[in-house]
């Protein structure tokens, strides 16, 4: 059995998501080997420590770590000091400096530990340094979660496509906007009704620009740009345009001649904006799906769909990448 | 009435003014000409399309001048728009000079407008158009989606692409 001990570095969302699925899946995960161990979660108010492993039943009704973090350390002191092989980092993004995901994880790359997560900030600022401290510590950086939510698409490009030349990937990245597309297009909704909508279920922030404006879709495509291109890209080569000024007469006028109207990401163009989409084409998913096509030299192109947030649903991206991490390992051994 | 009409010269010279006889004779308005003397065909004979507007009962007449005269008619009045593609523009569309627009691409003569549909919610409110562009080729497509976002820049119009029109 290999023991892993897991800080947890953030407690919002997809946090509280990260311990909910490593107590749901504590057999499964033990018939694989592994007997994971969240030893650590730390948030802003400090960090709660048990070298045993926190019983995640102790945390889910708390909304922050204040009066019961047990450790007055948080952030880079407490990835430092907690003796832990891996840390998750789910801390809120900024794409802009990437902080302070990318100072945790710096820290906990240089320490020698593992680092999954799902904050796309840092990846964006800094994917490739990041990357080559990784390799310098011998320890990995993993970020399925970073695009597409739960839809497997960083895995399936290096796992199992492996061979084939990616010759571009397109697809929707940002459930928020297609949700509200979709509500304009099938109830005549106006933009900011379908927002308004949106926002009352939770699908959308109070300022809605991250999404909305394309800045999401952007950083996932620097994300996919640099790790499956091996390119050098930066936010700012993005050409973005997001959906503010699309009618729902536009989106009604699209889908009698055929199309839906989509926010497209692509790489390597480095391109957001809005676009027709056939009826017919796989890209056509609707509500808050995520969907995206890889198109390959050997295997043709291949779409994969599914939900591109939620709790349970990054983490269980999450989870998969720390699994990743230790069965690879494996075989390495 | 817009027709096409493709031709094979034989290389020598003076054909190509000969075989645009015709069209001067029956009062065809020639708008494009693509003389490919580069591109010989198997035979050896020049590759021409022509485009043109005519009286459709002139067609024949303009056939028959051109075969008297040696040349070859290979296609004669059939669409010569192969390709096509659909774009949506939305913002100030009509008052943007929705003519000129569509002129920008027509007057190419390698792509027309071919359908037109307009939404107009309100006086004040941003329309939507819907345009079927057809060209000659893919290539062509591609040239007349950039215009139209050179168009979109210049009028502040968002193009919306379809994502088959180019490769990812």
């Amino acid at each position: 059995m290999r023991e892993v001990r897991i800080s947890l570095v953030g407690f919002g969302i997809v946090g509280h998501g990260v311990l909910e699925v490593v107590r749901r899946k504590w057999g499964l995960l033990r018939k694989m080997g592994l007997d994971m161990k969240v030893v650590s979660v730390t948030d802003i108010n400090g960090t709660l420590f048990d070298e045993t492993g926190i019983d995640p039943q102790r945390l889910h009704a708390a909304r922050t770590l204040e009066g019961i973090a047990n450790l007055d350390i948080i952030g880079k002191e407490a990835i430092q000091k907690v003796d832990s092989d891996l840390v998750v980092e789910v801390t809120p993004t900024n794409i802009v400096h990437g902080q302070p995901g990318l100072g945790h994880i710096e820290e906990a790359l240089s320490s020698g530990k593992h680092v999954v997560t799902s904050n796309k900030g840092p990846l964006v600022v800094a994917y490739n340094h990041l990357q080559e401290m990784a390799q310098d510590n011998g320890v990995m950086l993993k970020y399925e979660a970073t695009v597409g939510g739960t839809m497997p698409l960083i895995s399936l490009v290096e796992k199992n496509l492996v061979g084939n030349e990616i010759l571009g990937i397109r697809g929707i990245f940002n459930g928020t906007c297609n949700y509200i597309l979709t509500r304009m297009m099938e109830e005549k909704y106006t933009y900011s009704y379908a927002l308004t909508e949106a926002q009352d279920l939770g699908i959308a922030e109070a300022d809605p620009a991250y999404d909305v404006d394309g800045i999401d879709t952007a950083g996932k495509v620097v994300i996919l740009a640099n790790s499956i291109f091996g390119m050098t890209a930066k936010y700012e080569d993005v050409s973005v345009t997001g959906i503010r000024e699309i009618t729902p007469e536009a989106l009604n006028l699209a889908w009698e001649r055929g199309y839906h109207i989509k926010l497209i990401g692509e790489v390597p163009a480095l391109t957001v904006k809005p676009m027709l989409v056939p009826r017919r084409s796989p890209l056509a998913v609707g509500g808050t799906l995520n969907v995206a096509s890889i198109e390959t030299d050997l295997s043709g192109t291949i779409t994969v769909t599914g939900l591109g947030a939620g709790s349970i649903e990054t983490a269980s991206a999450i989870v998969s990448d720390i699994v990743s991490i230790y069965t690879s390992r494996q075989i390495d051994g | 009435m817009r027709l096409s009409m493709d031709l094979e010269l034989q290389d020598i010279p003076g054909q190509l003014m000969q075989s645009l006889e015709p069209f001067k004779k029956y009062k065809g308005n020639i708008i494009s000409v693509v003389h490919h003397r580069d591109r010989k065909t198997p035979r050896g004979t020049v590759p021409v399309q022509i485009v043109f507007e005519i009286d459709p009962s002139n067609i024949e007449n303009i056939k028959k001048h051109l075969e008297d005269n040696g040349i070859v008619v290979v296609r004669a009045g059939e669409d010569r728009f192969i390709e096509e593609t659909s774009v949506l523009l939305i913002g100030h569309v009509l008052h943007s000079d929705l003519g000129d627009t569509i002129n920008r691409i027509d007057s190419t003569g390698f792509a027309e407008v071919e359908d037109l549909s307009l939404r107009m919610p309100g006086i004040e409110e941003p329309s939507s158009a819907y345009l079927r562009i057809r060209a000659t080729g893919k290539e062509e497509i591609g040239k007349s989606l950039s215009i139209l976002r050179h168009v979109g820049a210049e009028k502040d119009l968002l193009v919306i692409e379809p994502i088959e029109a180019e490769k990812i």
